[in-house]
């Protein structure tokens, strides 16, 4: 046979396969249809059924973040008398928690708990495992808001950033430039939080501060430790850096107590007491913040819970109880607000453990 | 041609242990039709490259820049699409470039004379770097849902995903390519021994660069397939995954230093890596044992088929 005609064969049923239907483009795509659509009704009084099969699925495994959040779903699991599975992939791609969607609307689990990589990525196989009958929480991360039934708000981002601006201001004393190591570009919480912290940073109050990059560490250990240097090179009249992961910060962290610039440049974010302990006491680092999270964990397994109980359907101004951590209720757009960050410095850092 | 069948039956028995094992195991759920979708859609990307790596690998050749391809490929979509392409000109217009990109390697290895390893090694880095140029950090989403509904929705009345259609048609063709046509027994003549194919008239750096191109217009095939599955456009798409797709074809019994290896092994071969993963991940197998199995199955790929050769060599010398 013809090469040539192996290569015209082969390249034009690919495309004839690929291609066919009329002129979409975006503009003629049209609306997506949005909001996640409830017909059932809630009953406030349900009680949590017992023997619950819920799937915890982090953004990755082994990420001490997560492992933390697990421990506070597996006490909710015991709380409510169900079944808490932990489960997920060793690395945070966009797509590699889709084979995990599906097993768990495969395994025929009640309900899954989930800290999306990709808001979008995960959307389809969520959808399909909503429309199999299983109560999808996102908790940290989430998705479209239309593939999930609640979103388990660590702190509204206004409270976060809003602190972590606060926290660097006191830190350099006011003024002087600042940069952000964030995690990966795509991260929904790093992008709304850098915004936030951008109109933050406009306010005459922080007038001094100037914003000069932001990088991003891909909440990868030796990335993030890389661009803590390069942040350094490049800006010889930095005086702090926000780092509002818990991978970038203790890099970053790292990185400066090591350096000539330990005690000069500032450094804050979002970091584990365990993991900044060592740094807080040396003096790279004054202070630092974080929601507890194993509380979130805690949290979003009861509202998965509470969804497949019959509790709460996930609609606005629905009110449930979750457990020792009290009374929460449903707010706009189906998100739950867990409550305002702890701000970890040298005086109450040896009260936590995780 | 004896020993070869020797280690795709190997293949299908390991196959059919896995099943029954799974089967029985999951208490059924498995090889119901609900994860059979899933699997096949797990394996659909790396069934499609491996067809055009396995012709490549047979004629001793390797393409490693395959995943990036993809990567490139899915960010293209990703930018048209927002520039107000419609998808029908966008997805003709993305297998192009794939295939252009297939022709810089080939081009290279063929008229520059280097080695296909370290061309390849060149442009996994250069097409990935080009999809994040193109692209950025963005994703893209908004694609209609007529197009991404390819990627959650079985054949009308059957749990076949499209992308398997796809890889099926695709399969065909290629079978027939290699094991039924005589472009496909130069391929194997160059992989068994370039220099001979050479004097018997074989126009080696034509086929070669046949090859190169048809890897990468399907790596860009794949990438569209992978974009409307996750409805997500992004340049960090598949990263990586050319390292599970040579698994898979070394795995299907194709010698890594050409001549040897069919496409029914290498379709083995992919099933059985997707399979055994999607059973691990089924039984709740932590990911530090997934990740040491698929690293001991490599190790099995490459030695198995030659070992089992080996013994048959042995045989057949022994009086």
């Amino acid at each position: 046979m013809n090469t040539r005609l192996v290569l015209a064969l082969a390249i034009s049923g690919a495309v004839a396969l690929t291609a066919c239907g009329g002129g979409t483009t975006k503009d003629s795509a049209g609306q997506q249809t949005g909001g996640a659509t409830n017909s059932a009704k809630a009953d406030p009084n349900a009680a949590v059924k017992e023997g619950l099969k819920i799937t915890f699925l982090p953004k990755q495994v082994n990420n001490p973040y997560f492992t933390v959040a697990q421990k506070g779903a597996e006490s909710a699991g015991t709380a409510i008398k169900g079944e808490v599975k932990a489960t997920g992939p060793s690395d945070a791609a966009a797509s590699s928690q889709v084979t995990y969607i599906n097993t768990a609307a495969q395994q025929k689990q009640d309900a899954l708990v989930i800290s999306a990589n990709d808001a979008n990525a995960v959307a389809p196989a969520l959808k399909t495992a909503r429309s199999q009958g299983l109560k999808v929480v996102t908790f940290d991360s989430d998705a479209a808001p239309d593939a999930r039934d609640v979103f388990i708000n660590q702190a509204t981002s206004n409270e976060i950033a809003a602190g972590q601006v606060k926290l660097v201001a006191d830190a350099v004393g006011g003024s002087g430039e600042i940069a952000i190591l964030s995690a990966t570009p795509n991260a929904t919480n790093q992008n709304a939080w850098i915004e936030v912290m951008k109109t933050e940073l406009a306010k005459p109050e922080y007038s001094g501060l100037k914003l000069v990059e932001t990088a991003y560490g891909n909440d990868d250990d030796q990335t993030s430790f890389q661009k803590t240097q390069g942040l350094l090179q490049a800006h010889p009249n930095l005086k702090g850096i926000i780092s509002p992961t818990t991978v970038g910060v203790a890099a970053a962290a790292r990185y400066l107590s090591s350096s000539e610039y330990k005690g000069k440049v500032q450094l804050t974010g979002l970091g584990t007491p365990n993991q900044m302990r060592k740094f807080v006491q040396d003096g790279t680092v004054k202070s630092f913040a974080l929601w507890d999270p194993s509380k979130l964990g805690y949290l979003a397994t009861y509202t998965a819970a509470a969804l497949a109980s019959g509790q709460i359907t996930g609609a606005e101004g629905e009110k449930y109880k979750a457990g020792e951590l009290g009374d929460y209720t449903i707010g706009a757009k189906g998100e739950v607000v867990l409550g305002p960050p702890t701000v970890f410095t040298k005086d109450n850092i040896d009260k936590f453990d995780f | 041609m004896r020993n070869l069948l020797r280690w795709e039956t190997a293949l299908v028995f390991l196959l059919v242990v896995v099943a029954l094992t799974g089967q029985v195991s999951t208490s059924g759920s498995f090889l119901s039709g609900g994860n059979l979708f899933y699997l096949g859609l797990d394996i659909g990307e790396i069934a499609l490259i491996a067809l055009p790596l396995t012709l490549v690998i047979v004629a001793g050749e390797i393409d490693l820049s395959v995943a990036s391809v993809l990567g490139l490929s899915s960010a293209l979509i990703g930018w048209l699409w927002n520039a107000g392409w419609s998808l029908e000109t966008i997805l003709p217009t993305v297998v192009v470039v794939g295939a252009v990109c297939g022709a810089v390697n080939g081009l290279l290895v063929t008229r520059l004379g280097l080695p296909s390893l370290a061309v390849t090694i060149g442009t996994l880095a250069l097409y990935r770097g080009l999809a994040l140029v193109v692209l950025g950090d963005t994703a893209v989403a908004d694609f209609p849902a007529s197009y991404t509904s390819f990627g959650t929705t079985p054949l009308p009345g059957t749990n076949i995903p499209y992308p398997i259609v796809l890889a099926a048609v695709l399969a065909v063709l290629f079978g027939v390519a290699l094991h039924a046509s005589s472009f496909g027994r130069s391929v194997y003549a160059i992989g068994a021994n370039e220099e001979g194919a050479r004097f018997s008239g074989i126009r080696v750096k034509r086929i070669k660069l046949t090859l190169f191109v048809l890897a990468g217009a399907v790596a860009a095939v794949a990438g569209i397939v992978y974009t409307f599955r996750f409805s997500s456009a992004r340049a960090d798409n598949g990263v990586g995954l050319e390292l599970a797709v040579v698994a898979a074809v070394l795995l299907g019994g194709v010698s890594i230093f050409g001549g040897r290896g069919t496409l029914f092994g290498v379709l083995a071969g992919v099933l059985l890596l997707g399979g055994l993963r999607n059973l691990l991940i089924l039984q709740d197998t932590s990911t530090e044992v997934l990740t040491i199995v698929t690293g001991l199955l490599l190790l099995v790929s490459v030695l198995a088929p030659s070992i089992t050769r080996r013994v048959a060599t042995l045989r057949k010398a022994a009086p």
